[in-house]
């Protein structure tokens, strides 16, 4: 009967005293975290001449920190999560055609659409298997692309949503050619963004979620609301890929259909295995891998890319990611 | 009407022929095969290529498909998909995404991406037409055959895994794979075939397929979201699960092109997630599996 003093005995040999200690260590800016964002933060000026690459990897990282919530956290495998980028990128572009062209306020109502549009489906992901929930979630995707597509007189259809013009951000930065304004808005709103979702993740509430995804049965037991809490983690992942979706329709000015596609939100899970899941830096790392290979790939075989693609994901797979981004294991037989 | 029905149970029927593999591969032996629509490009390229090329008479080239895209599943299956039956539905999904990806651009490379036509033999090309009125039954010839070759491998397929020694096998497999292998049963050589069969069934409907439904290098992509609604929706109980779904959905999707083209494809989409919120499990269930 000496297992607590066991325990204690194993905190201290991790230099901890107190499961408390460690969880609270776990959610401690590091120090490099603040570095790197500032870099980011400047990067549109140290290398102005990517600054529109930049301002894509920004908001496909912002996509992937999105699904990581549900799909690295909470285990929701999703297909379809560019339903909710879409629904965010059409609903800033109306906005700002229709009603009025401030950026931010363009960005939140686009965040509250696609977040409304989450809680709604929060409701169709809660009973089934995993190839219910694909199903599901890619048929929801496919329907808002077939309304996008045919509401043509709201959103010009397959020609896509053209002359949105926005206002400066803040009423002071105009959006420029180059881009270097539109991508620090978008680093900008992915920092504040990531740091809310990193508070979140590792509040009491996030800490529930990992404990949903890893033991459904006992969750519940322990008595976590599940239900409620999938919809609650769905509806703000939903928001966050809508900002996502919002910042992509104002930085290009433009929103169509193919906001909606399957490659999409296929490419989102993929470039979210690369980085990892269950770990919000995940997505950013694995955005930036993603873009940057495709970029270099797609330049030297324009149409043959996603063979290329096809094979680094298979060989992903087979080999297994902790393998692969750990060369010296490869040799190294099964130590470990 | 009539006309419409017909045509609605033989995209079905075809429907179903391209699916029933995914349906084994995922509903029995539990993987998410999303490059199962590439396996049907396979089929219907060999198709086109011995015919254009080498003047192969259709009804061989047919074969021909089946065996083709059996063998390269059965390659697969060895080498590549076998590690894959214990991992994690996410990585299955991954990694046949990324076969599908290379499937589709290797088409693209060798076969050009455009779409391929078939000539069909002169006796398929006809149209028979009953009655008249609202109550006409066109019937395209190629279509009938399509119905006649389909419900004849159903009633094959149904045969194989109620009655055989070997559907018996598959059936005690599936449900727990340790117990039947203890029992003597060599699982892998079961899986293997099945796999086969399957991969080797997608090949004939795209085959068949080539000409009703298109076929160009983005075959796999655009025709697996309708391999896995039927998946979804017929559940894994048997195959009649999967023949009835994939009925379902071709009727629909047909009436619904013709009668409201508008809506074009929310009728199946919608249909889908109804059903799927009504019963996550698929229409038919299967009890007693291991899950």
């Amino acid at each position: 009967m000496n297992q607590p003093q066991d325990d204690e005995r194993r905190w201290q040999l991790w230099g901890l005293n107190s499961p408390q200690q460690a969880l609270h260590n776990k959610q401690r800016w590091k120090l490099w975290e603040p570095v790197l964002w500032l870099l980011a933060l400047a990067s549109p000026w140290l290398l102005a001449s990517h600054a529109l690459i930049i301002n894509e990897i920004a908001i496909v990282a912002l996509f992937a920190v999105s699904l990581d919530l549900i799909l690295g956290y909470t285990g929701i495998v999703s297909l379809g999560h560019a339903a909710f980028f879409g629904m965010g990128a059409y609903a800033a572009a109306l906005f700002a055609k229709l009603v009025m062209p401030d950026p931010l306020v363009g960005l939140l109502f686009g965040m509250a659409v696609a977040t409304v549009l989450g809680a709604v489906c929060s409701l169709t992901i809660m009973r089934g298997s995993d190839l219910t929930r694909l199903m599901v979630t890619l048929g929801v995707a496919l329907i808002l692309m077939e309304l996008a597509n045919k509401l043509d007189w709201l959103t010009g259809g397959a020609d896509g949503l053209q002359g949105v013009v926005l206002g400066p951000v803040l009423g002071r930065f105009e959006f420029d050619l180059q881009g270097q304004v539109a991508a620090a808005y978008s680093i900008a709103v992915l920092i504040v963004l990531f740091v809310l979702a990193r508070r979140l993740m590792h509040s009491p509430f996030g800490a529930t979620l990992t404990a949903i995804r890893d033991n459904r049965l006992r969750a519940m037991a322990i008595g976590i609301p599940v239900t409620a809490r999938l919809a609650v983690i769905y509806t703000i992942a939903a928001g966050v890929a809508g900002a996502a979706g919002a910042l992509l329709a104002q930085t290009t000015g433009f929103a169509s259909v193919d906001v909606f596609a399957f490659d999409r939100s296929a490419d989102l899970m993929l470039l979210l295995v690369i980085g990892g899941t269950g770990w919000l830096y995940g997505g950013v790392a694995g955005a930036i891998v993603f873009k940057v290979m495709q970029d270099a790939i797609s330049s030297i075989t324009p149409q043959y890319w996603t063979f290329w693609m096809g094979l680094f994901l298979v060989v992903l797979v087979l080999v297994g990611r902790e393998r692969l981004i750990r060369p010296w294991t490869w040799f190294g037989g099964k130590k470990k | 009407m009539l006309t419409i029905l017909f045509d609605g149970i033989a995209y079905g029927m075809l429907l179903f022929i391209l699916a029933v593999g995914l349906a084994v591969t995922m509903g029995l032996m539990n993987f998410i095969n999303l490059a199962h629509g590439a396996f049907a490009m396979v089929g219907g390229y060999i198709t086109v290529l011995l015919m254009q090329r080498l003047n192969v008479p259709f009804l061989l080239c047919l074969p021909v498909a089946f065996v083709g895209s059996a063998l390269l599943g059965a390659v697969l299956e060895r080498t590549l998909y076998r590690p894959m039956y214990k991992r994690p539905h996410l990585d299955q999904v991954l990694f046949s995404i990324g076969l599908t990806f290379m499937a589709v651009a290797a088409m693209d490379y060798f076969m050009t991406s455009s779409q391929q036509i078939i000539q069909l033999p002169e006796w398929l090309k006809g149209r028979t037409e009953i009655g008249d009125g609202p109550w006409m039954l066109g019937m395209g010839h190629f279509r009938l055959f399509i119905i006649a070759i389909c419900a004849a491998l159903t009633v094959g397929l149904q045969y194989i895994l109620a009655k055989t020694r070997f559907g018996s096998r598959l059936r005690a497999s599936v449900d727990d794979q340790r117990v039947a292998a203890g029992l003597g049963i060599n699982v892998n050589v079961v899986f293997l075939l099945t796999f086969a069969v399957g991969s080797g069934l997608a090949g004939l409907g795209g085959a068949l397929g080539a000409e009703v439904l298109g076929l160009d290098p983005s075959f796999p992509l655009k025709y697996m979201i309708y391999f896995l609604i039927v998946v979804a929706v017929g559940g894994t109980s048997s195959i009649t699960g999967p023949l009835l779904a994939a009925l379902l959905l071709g009727i629909a999707d047909v009436a619904g092109k013709y009668y409201v083209p508008s809506f074009g494809a929310f009728i199946v989409y919608g249909l889908m997630i109804a059903i799927l919120i009504w019963r996550p499990q698929g229409l038919f269930v299967r009890t007693g599996g291991k899950a």
